[in-house]
């Protein structure tokens, strides 16, 4: 008897309806509605169509990456444009991926200049069957030159007005995609709910530089000798997007505005959190254009695992369960302890947790006697700032361990209101006061040194 | 039917004698250097005998710097393309690679190695130039890795340096006695060639010091001498047959393996007495050559084999067949080898003894005798004041390398009685700065 509650992935984002919440973010992988059927059939449930607009023209070369090691695109960047194709080819297109996928979620990604250039294209998506509208303030590269994009993204002024246009002429739902290359995000987030955006989608790549050519001194992606910042995008950026995330989500008026997540997102992991944060759908790019559209069963198996695991039959059971533990720094309990602690089964004698402490932290781990190479951590100096755990190699060799008994509470917060924060330069309430640091002059009495040049 | 069939031209034998250690191409070098974890006093350093900076020749190769990755190898290593492949990376730097740990595959750091030296080899970029000329000459005897380390040491220092080799070709050895499927000839030569292109030492070839006027010569007209002699011929078993034709020493089957390659006859049926690196080189060299069945025969167990474990198992997959507990007591035959007659052997009382009555023939058409070289001792008998310990090894300061005559240093296997490529190689550094102290003090 099969007592697994019935699994059902399919959204209903801010009136889009689609099997599932795994859509393709507007960029080249929605370049054709060749890709877009393509994708459709290998699982995504839905796809924000790249960005129409007056067609414009493309330069060559167009990406560039940031790899680490031997992993490839850990971040990329791109100095793409809107779409170069004619608008009643795409607009075509369109229609006849409808008619194949008549369930799945079609959005029009857009962007034009004129009021009245707005009113014309949307009526024209409608006509053509989208589900939605997604409107494009974020590109940092190219058409924000020309008023555009994040331009458009960086005046919350003017996107509202822009908003207030494109609600007036809509009959689709309209989602309002967000520019990262602002302060506080929160300031277009309202701006685009004040002009009553029936949806937000956050994050649109970051203005960057992904690296200079050594040899002809320009930046990549190198057009003819010469190059320009692009947008950011990849593993690299998810970071910025959950806390982006985060902030829109704990405003008391964006919060109940959906959102659909883009930034970095590759595997299911990436899915599950953007959906603890708030997210109702997921946007990605990247990684389709990295490994193909395939990777859609890896986060559909990955999702329904860990919904099975947890006992959830929608996405909506848990979206958002991460937002009340997400707390400003001064409510976070100054009294949690918690302590390194190494595996001594595991521990394959790299002694990486001992220079990181040593040379990067807090000098809390000790090398062995003469002949060993396992570390032991010195309890007393322990601070738990997790670095050893984190360059660990070893699949859980070194673990942070809590100590106390966890019932002392006390923040910074509630410190500060019974005046009890360090307020002179020597103050003996200083957290750091009669930590043991090694003496400077120690530094060159090191028995064992980083090695260079011969042994003699 | 044997494993390999005989090779006929250099294309075949080249197929036979594959490298065991390809050469990485750049992709398999980026993937491969990725993995390295940049361990504190990394273990693989300590394990070198020449304590090259690994991890950081290997992180230098993972960001394009293989220029600087080589010049990190050779800082410690005048040997660092040869050892890349010959030295046994199993049980030195990849044998204590952290990874073993967990089981993960230790890094590939030999062929890293090789991947950086023959980088800056092909493309002829120069790493040094000689130190400002001093007006003393030092006299190396022996230009294998021991000699070239010290030579090319002794230039960075300034000093003048001859070398005199016996053989026709540098690097001793490397180039005459390691199987070729560890190293080409090519490969070796590349080295050598770089190397001296760089700093500038001579060497006279077909010159083998054995005369005490040689000798006196050579004090007369040099500030100090270095030897690095190495060992000598196969040493004599003394046994019955010894001298029949088709009986080898297995440093000779192997110097004319590297220098005929397909033109060495090997014959149908081979006998390899010995359990050292020697004899596993000589069988797997003997399969590969094309012989129908190669018999490795140790007289003790075979746990108890000087060889290194992954040197018998290279061995026995080219088609070797291990006989251990097997003593040979005469070899047979009346102008040319017929056969081995062998006695059983077992542990008694942790001896190995002979069992009475259990002798056996194999029969066989040729008998490669890898049971240990000869010491130099005729050569340096004749040097005043040179200590030489039981086994006739020099004995040396092992600070300095300086030997009891204080004009003379020593490195490689004339000290140590027969070690790696890359124990020479530190030697003749190490002497190399001994006699710069030497020289400079008087």
């Amino acid at each position: 008897m099969n007592t697994k509650k019935k699994i059902d992935l399919s959204v209903n984002f801010a009136g889009i309806k689609a099997p599932n919440p795994f859509w393709l973010a507007s960029a080249p992988p929605t370049n054709t509605g060749y890709q877009i059927m393509k994708a459709f059939e290998a699982g995504w449930g839905g796809a924000v169509w790249k960005t129409l607009g007056v067609p414009t023209i493309n330069v060559s070369s167009r990406y560039g990456s940031t790899n680490y090691r031997d992993t490839r695109m850990v971040g990329f960047s791109n100095i793409e444009l809107i779409t170069d194709r004619p608008l009643e080819d795409n607009l075509r297109e369109m229609t006849e991926v409808k008619k194949h996928f008549p369930n799945h979620a079609v959005i029009a990604s857009l962007m034009v200049d004129t009021r009245q250039e707005w009113e014309d294209i949307i009526k024209q998506v409608e006509d053509a069957g989208a589900d939605g509208i997604e409107l494009n303030f974020g590109c940092p590269h190219g058409m924000c030159e020309r008023g555009m994009g994040s331009a458009v993204g960086q005046e919350p002024e003017v996107l509202k007005t822009i908003v207030e246009w494109v609600m007036e002429a809509s009959h689709i739902p309209v989602i309002t995609k967000l520019s990262p290359n602002i302060s506080h995000i929160t300031d277009p987030g309202l701006a685009a709910v004040q002009g009553k955006t029936d949806a937000i989608s956050l994050i649109n790549t970051i203005k960057s530089i992904v690296g200079i050519d050594l040899d002809s001194y320009a930046p990549y992606p190198v057009v003819d000798g010469k190059g320009t910042n692009g947008g950011y995008c990849g593993p690299a950026v998810k970071p910025i997007a959950l806390n982006m995330l985060k902030d829109l989500m704990k405003h008391p008026e964006i919060k109940n505005t959906p959102i659909s997540g883009i930034g970095g997102i590759e595997n299911w992991r990436d899915v599950v959190e953007f959906i603890l944060l708030g997210a109702t759908s997921v946007q990605v790019c990247t990684a389709v254009m990295h490994y193909g559209f395939g990777i859609v069963r890896e986060l559909e198996s990955g999702l329904v695992n860990f919904m099975e695991d947890k006992g959830y039959t929608t996405i909506y059971d848990f979206a958002g369960k991460a937002l009340p533990n997400v707390k400003e720094w001064k409510h976070l309990n100054l009294k949690s302890q918690v302590k390194a602690k190494i595996n001594e089964d595991k521990c394959i004698g790299c002694e990486l947790c001992y220079i990181a402490c040593d040379d990067g932290a807090h000098q809390a781990i000790a090398l062995t006697a003469e002949g060993g190479r396992i570390p032991t951590i010195i309890e007393d100096n322990c601070v738990g700032c997790n670095l050893c755990a984190l360059v660990c190699p070893v699949e859980e060799c070194i673990t942070m361990e809590s100590f106390g008994d966890g019932k002392e509470h006390e923040t910074w917060n509630e410190l500060t209101e019974s005046d009890r924060i360090p307020n002179t330069w020597n103050d003996d309430r200083a957290g750091g006061k009669g930590h043991w640091v090694p003496e400077p002059i120690d530094a060159l009495k090191a028995k064992r040194k980083d090695k260079s040049g011969w042994k003699k | 039917m044997a494993e390999y069939k005989r090779p006929k031209n250099e294309q075949e034998f080249k197929e036979n004698f594959k490298q065991k250690k390809s050469l990485m191409n750049d992709t398999q070098a980026y993937i491969e250097s990725s993995r390295c974890l940049f361990c504190y006093d990394a273990p693989c350093v300590n394990a070198c005998p020449t304590g090259i900076d690994i991890p950081l020749f290997i992180k230098q190769i993972q960001t394009g710097n293989t220029k600087g990755a080589a010049k990190t190898i050779y800082d410690s290593n005048w040997m660092g393309n040869a050892c890349g492949t010959v030295c046994p990376t199993e049980v030195l730097c990849e044998g204590s690679c952290v990874y073993n740990n967990q089981n993960v595959e230790p890094l590939h750091i030999g062929r890293l190695q090789n991947y950086a030296t023959m980088s800056v080899i092909k493309s002829g970029k120069k790493l040094y130039s000689p130190g400002e000329e001093n007006d003393k000459k030092v006299a190396i005897i022996g230009a294998g890795p021991a000699g070239i380390a010290c030579a090319c040491e002794l230039r960075t220092f300034g000093y003048s340096v001859d070398i005199y080799e016996a053989k026709a070709k540098p690097s001793g050895l490397t180039v005459h006695g390691v199987a070729p499927y560890k190293i080409s000839n090519e490969e070796v030569m590349a080295e050598m060639d770089y190397l001296q292109n760089q700093l500038g030492y001579n060497i006279i070839y077909n010159q083998a010091i054995t005369s005490k006027e040689q000798i006196a010569d050579l004090e007369a007209n040099y500030s100090a001498i270095f030897i690095g002699v190495g060992l000598g011929a196969t040493a004599q078993l003394t046994m019955t047959g010894e001298n029949l034709k088709g009986v080898h020493g297995a440093v000779e089957f192997i110097e004319e393996l590297r220098m005929a390659h397909s033109d060495i006859k090997i014959a149908k049926k081979v006998v390899v007495i010995g359990g050292g690196n020697t004899a596993m080189d000589a069988a797997s060299g003997s399969a590969r050559l094309g012989a129908d069945e190669v018999i490795l025969a140790y007289r003790g167990e075979k746990d108890d084999m000087g060889a290194y474990g992954f040197e018998y198992d290279f061995a026995i997959s080219a088609g070797v067949h291990g006989l251990f507990n097997a003593s040979p007591i005469e070899i047979l035959g009346k102008n040319k080898v017929e056969g081995v007659r062998f006695i059983k052997t077992e542990l008694a009382n942790g001896k190995l003894t002979m069992i009475t009555g259990s002798e056996f023939t194999i029969e066989c058409d040729m008998v490669i005798k890898a049971t240990g070289q000869a010491k130099q001792g005729s050569l340096l008998c004749q040097i005043d004041g040179l200590e030489l310990d039981n086994l006739t090894r020099i004995t040396v300061n092992p600070d300095t390398n300086q030997t009891t005559n204080p004009m003379y240093f020593a490195g490689g296997d004339a000290i140590n009685g027969g070690a790696e490529v890359v124990n020479g190689a530190y030697d003749g550094k190490l002497a190399a700065n001994g006699i710069h102290e030497w020289l400079t003090q008087h």
